[in-house]
């Protein structure tokens, strides 16, 4: 593990060892105490502000925030609504990059561009949407009040808005990966008498799932943490409807700022996991990538 | 295309699901805002978009978008060719850090944001003698998008700044430029069409943005509220109509500048020689 570290040099070490590349020490180290800065006062600081303002009255108060029923319910609900959310994008995710990476037809860029779509929708509008169609005005409100059916300021209302938000994470970073990988490979195991769902899970499968494991953690970060889609459909019903991020912001309008502090400190906690993990995994799927190249080069 | 014999199974399952998935979770519900907007006659969408209140709105989300991303495209610039060029400590944990804004959910920055820039808070105790307030001031919206567009402008320069040839830079130096001339008429140009791209994205998405800055905002009529917080309002007034037509003017935005930024990167690519 160790001398697998040391082999990685730092990529900068090239431009600074050039006289061409190379700025004077003041010139470097001005500008990195500039970016620092900057980085300090808008990242940092607001993530150090979470922690300190959730143990503002010690611990004893953030673990009585915590434990609080309707805290508990905030995050059974968050935990439900992704893990809903998550397992179908990923099934969509996984069939889009194969219709997409590993077959040509017609109208194909304009699919990847229809699938990241929600990006560029604001949230508000992301919920909105599921008001028209299934609110006690939409579209179906009319049938689905006949059948008792509640999707709106209710739990499947929360889960859509989750899977609108969260819908391009997993096919955006399947598709480029298995397109540079072409159908090579597949095709072999094919010819070779493999069926489809074998050929996907003995030769797809390892050569995406880095790609893969660092799209569910995107997607499962935005599910857990998604706002202003979710809050347009919940109604803010406590204990019922309200995930973490809208119990934060019920105890914060409430002037409870420790408690809504010590729920965020907990979004926090996974902001920093999800980091956490998608800086091992890239810094994987990197070792990966370069052993095929040295071996393709040997 | 020649029809080749396909080697691969699952096509038409893999596309089906595809486009049925798409058009149940995304199509049919963004389609719903057209059609309900379309209940209005083209006069009465006009008078609802363009009331004082929302016309407000949309000065102040467009202003401080662009002026936050324009902060973000210069500080996002120098804070990616440090992480390219430079070695200094604690590299690694900055480049991971960069993506906070990503993973953070928008609620915790936004109470944060306003916790920090509040009279009494760490860095707003220091600017509130100096006359300068931030939380619950228009201000305070530009601090939160700045916050939120930080990763888009870094993360599509720094690959870009990563697969430059050092070659051009040893021929400029050799003809005798020195490092700023270089950075301005060989780096820069090619760099331009990602910083542009990053600068799109972080603007884009600062337009819609509604969770770190509703809290930060104070949400005064006319002064500072920004223009998702108007559909908001407008359906807790019940006013679904009004709430679709601002939201169709939204969505308009979104699907122009998602086809301006497919342009930048088309433009990236070729510019750079990489393959999107």
């Amino acid at each position: 593990m160790a001398s697998a570290r040391q082999t990685i040099v730092d990529p900068a070490a090239r431009f600074e060892t050039r006289a061409a590349t190379r700025e004077a020490p003041w010139v470097k180290w001005t500008l990195i105490v500039i970016a620092l800065s900057f980085f300090a006062l808008f990242l940092l600081m607001p993530l150090a502000a979470v922690f300190a303002e959730a143990l503002r009255k010690g611990w004893a108060a953030y673990f009585a925030a915590l434990v609080e029923p309707d805290a508990l319910a905030a995050i059974r609900l968050t935990l439900v609504a992704a893990g809903i959310a998550v397992p179908l994008n990923l099934v969509f995710g996984v069939a889009a990059a194969w219709a997409i990476a590993k077959f040509e037809f017609r109208g194909k860029h304009f699919l990847i561009t229809l699938i990241d779509l929600p990006f560029s929708v604001s949230p508000v509008v992301a919920g909105l949407v599921f008001v028209l169609m299934f609110g006690a005005h939409g579209w179906f409100g009319a049938w689905l009040n006949a059948h008792d059916i509640k999707i709106i300021f209710a739990v499947p209302g929360i889960v859509l808005a989750t899977v609108f938000v969260t819908f391009p994470f997993v096919a955006r970073e399947l598709i480029p990966l298995m397109q540079a990988q072409g159908r090579e490979e597949e095709e072999a195991a094919i010819v070779l008498g493999a069926n489809g769902w074998r050929t996907f899970w003995h030769v797809t499968l390892p050569n995406i799932r880095w790609g893969l494991l660092y799209g569910i953690i995107l997607c499962n970060a935005r599910a857990m943490g998604e706002f202003g889609a979710v809050s347009v459909v919940s109604g803010h019903i406590r204990g019922e409807t309200n995930t973490m991020p809208l119990q934060v912001e019920i105890l914060y309008n409430e002037y409870q700022f420790a408690a809504a502090f010590a729920v965020a400190s907990l979004l926090a906690l996974l902001a920093l996991a999800t980091l956490g993990i998608k800086t091992w995994v890239e810094r994987r799927a990197g070792r990966a990538s370069r052993t095929i190249q040295d071996d393709a080069s040997s | 295309m020649a029809r080749t014999a396909r080697v691969l199974p699952g096509f038409g399952p893999a596309l089906g699901l595809t486009l049925t998935w798409l058009s149940l979770i995304v199509l049919l519900p963004l389609a719903s805002v057209f059609l309900k907007a379309s209940s209005l006659s083209l006069s009465e969408f006009w008078s609802v978009v363009s009331a004082p209140r929302v016309a407000a709105s949309y000065r102040l989300s467009f202003g401080m978008s662009f002026a936050a991303a324009a902060i973000n495209a210069v500080f996002g610039l120098m804070l990616a060719w440090c992480l390219v060029r430079y070695r200094f400590p604690g590299k690694r944990l900055v480049d991971a850090l960069v993506d906070l804004p990503f993973a953070l959910p928008t609620a915790v920055a936004g109470i944060s944001l306003t916790a920090l820039y509040a009279k009494n808070g760490w860095i707003g105790q220091y600017l509130d003698p100096l006359g300068i307030q931030v939380a619950f001031k228009p201000l305070g919206v530009m601090v939160a998008l700045v916050f939120i567009g930080l990763p888009f402008v870094v993360r599509t320069v720094q690959p870009v700044l990563e697969e430059l040839d050092i070659e051009h830079e040893e021929a400029a130096a050799s003809l005798g430029a020195g490092r700023w001339q270089t950075f301005r008429r060989v780096i820069l140009p090619v760099l331009l069409p990602a910083l542009l791209t990053g600068f799109a994205l972080a603007f884009a998405r600062a337009v819609g943005e509604y969770g770190s800055v509703i809290f930060i905002a104070g949400n005064i009529p006319m002064v500072s509220e920004i223009t998702p917080l108007m559909i908001i309002t407008k359906l807790e007034q019940y006013d679904y109509v009004g709430a679709t037509a601002v939201a169709e003017v939204m969505l308009l935005i979104s699907f122009a500048s998602l086809f301006i930024v497919n342009g930048l990167q088309a433009w990236a690519a070729r510019r750079t020689g990489r393959d999107r």
